[in-house]
């Protein structure tokens, strides 16, 4: 495919659905970007000059048509305490340096790294996600009246039970009409996105963050942006693979990563925060018919226009619609199945995922929750392949014993294998066979060596067979070094 | 009679016995074919990716769990073959869409079998199958 010809098929193959789904999108886009400013502590224009200009930039530079992207939970729980410290500027610096950092990500191809994120810590990372999501939303309930919580559960309602009816029109955006409307006209006098701060009325301008550019400033921002630009990097390649598996295409997954990157740095730089694809608004672009670059464009823009055009009604939206909304993602972003199936699943895995959300919840930082789900997972891994089992054969005619191996022997195994071996045996000659063992460092071959040692001192003789290739060669190159230097 | 089968696959217990009953009807034909079909609504490709690690993987889990359903009806000597539909709005939708736009002589499916309160959320695919769906129906219990 030429470049024009795989420009015309990214961008304009499906210019009617794109739109259609576009537009959807940037509805059910304006109350999240207004609540996860809220999470973070920011004005509300913050997240929405963030949607506005991740999703556009994303559109031209993403590796992933049809995935959306945007303000998200995930990164605006990351910057709850550096905004409270420190400031919006500070916020703003971190987000570029968030887009440099996922830029040097995917110029390296880093994306393969992935693979060492198990699947039990993507559960738990979607898990506590939605958890953070939900508890997030409760302190908008701290001395409400009832009628906050009836509007909460009457958005609820609507958004839950009008899709049984009609699907023609998003039940977010109804439930949002009919709460507001009823609030504006029965003046509950409840809490309004506008007594959260401001909102947009003008297109977004490029602005350089005011902070001091020296190292402190750095070592302020470079622990979030680290955090920011991971979580962001696992969220969207995630998404990403969601899309490739509702379209049935495959995607550019460094591509997507250096995307993301040039697109925060470019949001960092007209006031808003840093964001990542979401899960949620992708699954609803592609199943309102979305599938090309155009969406995302589409979906940027009129989320601007609608804005700026319909600012005043925007800030009478009750927060207990918002928060109805919200608790409508957190629902949607956990894994039911992962509880429903959580009996049937490996229990080492199920101990990984728990730990995930248990340390996300404890310490609010999907960063570390990630960092300790690979740790544990590796601790396991390691635990498992240390297990080594030996199956003895004895020949009393011929005073031999053969130990036949089966296992990982390295440096986790090495001693409870050592261990397992009678060196008090009534025999001449025993024989090691490693047919089915493979030998992984030096403390395996340092192994070998001290078995051979110890039955030595007793007169036994030890015969080591059935090497394989690769371990026969690490043997040469270790056993070699320590012959000759040390005996 | 029935000699173009459409047959709906979730994968579930009722999907065997909906599969058991159409090669009976199969059967009652000559030169009778069965089409699968396996819909991956939105939220079925998130959990298969979480659960499967990428969309290569849930893909070719896909394609064993079909494979098990192709091999009752091969053992019958009935001819089949699959389609398995990405990114719907809706299982139910996807499947009237697909068994309306080709022509079909029956569509059998099994019925999922939701509670009350399951059924008032998700709504029940049968339930509108049943009644969007020009060819007859069977719905397998």
């Amino acid at each position: 495919m030429t470049t024009i010809e795989k420009i015309k098929n990214e961008w304009f193959s499906n210019v009617k659905g794109d739109v259609l789904a576009g537009m959807v999108v940037a509805l059910a886009l304006i109350p999240e970007a207004i609540a996860f400013s809220i999470i973070a502590g920011v004005d509300p224009m913050v997240g929405l000059y963030a949607s506005f200009s991740i999703a556009v930039i994303i559109s031209f530079v993403g590796g992933r048509p049809g995935m959306i992207s945007a303000a998200t939970g995930a990164m605006a729980l990351l910057m709850i305490t550096l905004v409270a410290d420190h400031g919006l500027e500070y916020l703003l610096a971190a987000t570029i340096l968030t887009g440099i950092l996922q830029i040097l990500f995917g110029v390296f191809k880093l994306a393969k790294l992935m693979k060492f994120v198990p699947r039990s810590v993507m559960i738990g990372f979607v898990n506590a996600l939605a958890i953070l999501i939900f508890t997030s939303q409760l302190q908008h309930f701290v001395n409400e009246t009832w009628v906050m919580y009836a509007l909460v559960a009457l958005t609820l309602v609507i958004i839950y039970i009008l899709p049984r009816f009609t699907k023609a029109v998003p039940s977010t955006l109804v439930a949002i009409v009919v709460v507001t409307a009823l609030a504006i006209m029965m003046n509950f006098g409840v809490r309004t996105v506008g007594d959260m701060g401001a909102l947009p009325d003008t297109l977004p301008v490029f602005l350089i963050p005011n902070i001091p550019l020296n190292f402190e400033t750095l070592a302020i921002i470079f622990p979030y942006s680290l955090a920011l630009a991971m979580v962001g990097i696992l969220e969207s390649l995630l998404t990403a693979s969601i899309v490739d598996d509702m379209t049935d295409t495959d995607s550019d997954k460094n591509k997507e990563s250096r995307g993301q990157g040039i697109a925060n740095v470019a949001t960092g730089f007209v006031g808003g925060m840093a964001g990542c694809a979401m899960i949620g608004q992708s699954v609803i672009n592609v199943k309102s018919g979305g599938t090309g670059r155009l969406s995302a464009l589409v979906a940027g823009v009129f989320l601007m226009f609608l804005i700026i055009v319909l600012g005043n009604w925007v800030v009478q939206i009750p927060m207990a619609a918002l928060a109805g909304v919200m608790i409508m993602v957190s629902i949607g972003t956990f894994d039911w199945s992962s509880v429903t199936n959580i009996h049937k699943i490996p229990r080492t895995d199920a101990i990984v995922m728990v730990t995930v959300v248990g340390t996300v919840v404890y310490t609010h930082d999907l960063a570390i929750g990630v960092f300790a789900g690979v740790i544990l997972s590796a601790i396991f891994f390691a635990w498992k392949l240390s297990q080594v089992k030996i199956e003895e054969h004895y020949s009393m005619k011929m005073k031999t014993m053969t130990y036949e191996v089966h296992g990982q022997l390295f440096f986790a195994s090495v001693q409870d294998f050592v261990t397992q071996l009678d060196y008090e045996l009534d025999a001449k000659h025993v024989i090691l066979d490693l047919s089915n063992a493979h030998l992984w460092d030096d403390s395996a071959v340092g192994a070998l060596d001290k078995i051979e040692h110890k039955y030595g001192l007793r007169n036994i003789t030890v015969e080591i067979t059935g090497l394989n290739k690769e371990s026969s060669q690490l043997m040469e190159k270790i056993g070699g070094l320590s012959k000759a230097s040390g005996h | 009679m029935f000699k173009k089968i459409l047959l709906a696959i979730d994968g579930s217990k009722h999907s065997e016995r909906a599969t058991e009953k159409a090669i009976e009807l199969a059967k009652l034909q000559d030169s009778a074919s069965i089409e699968m079909l396996y819909v991956v609504a939105g939220n079925k490709s998130k959990s298969d990716v979480l659960h499967y690690g990428d969309s290569d993987t849930a893909s070719l889990k896909r394609k064993r769990l079909l494979a098990d359903y192709k091999e009752m009806i091969e053992a019958e000597n009935i001819s089949t073959d699959t389609t398995v539909l990405h990114g719907k709005d809706g299982t139910a939708e996807a499947i009237i869409a697909h068994a309306n736009e080709h022509d079909y002589d029956v569509l059998v499916l099994g019925s999922r079998g939701l509670n009350t309160m399951q059924t008032m959320v998700l709504g029940s695919v049968s339930h509108k199958v049943v009644k969007y769906v020009k060819a007859p129906v069977l719905m397998v219990k």
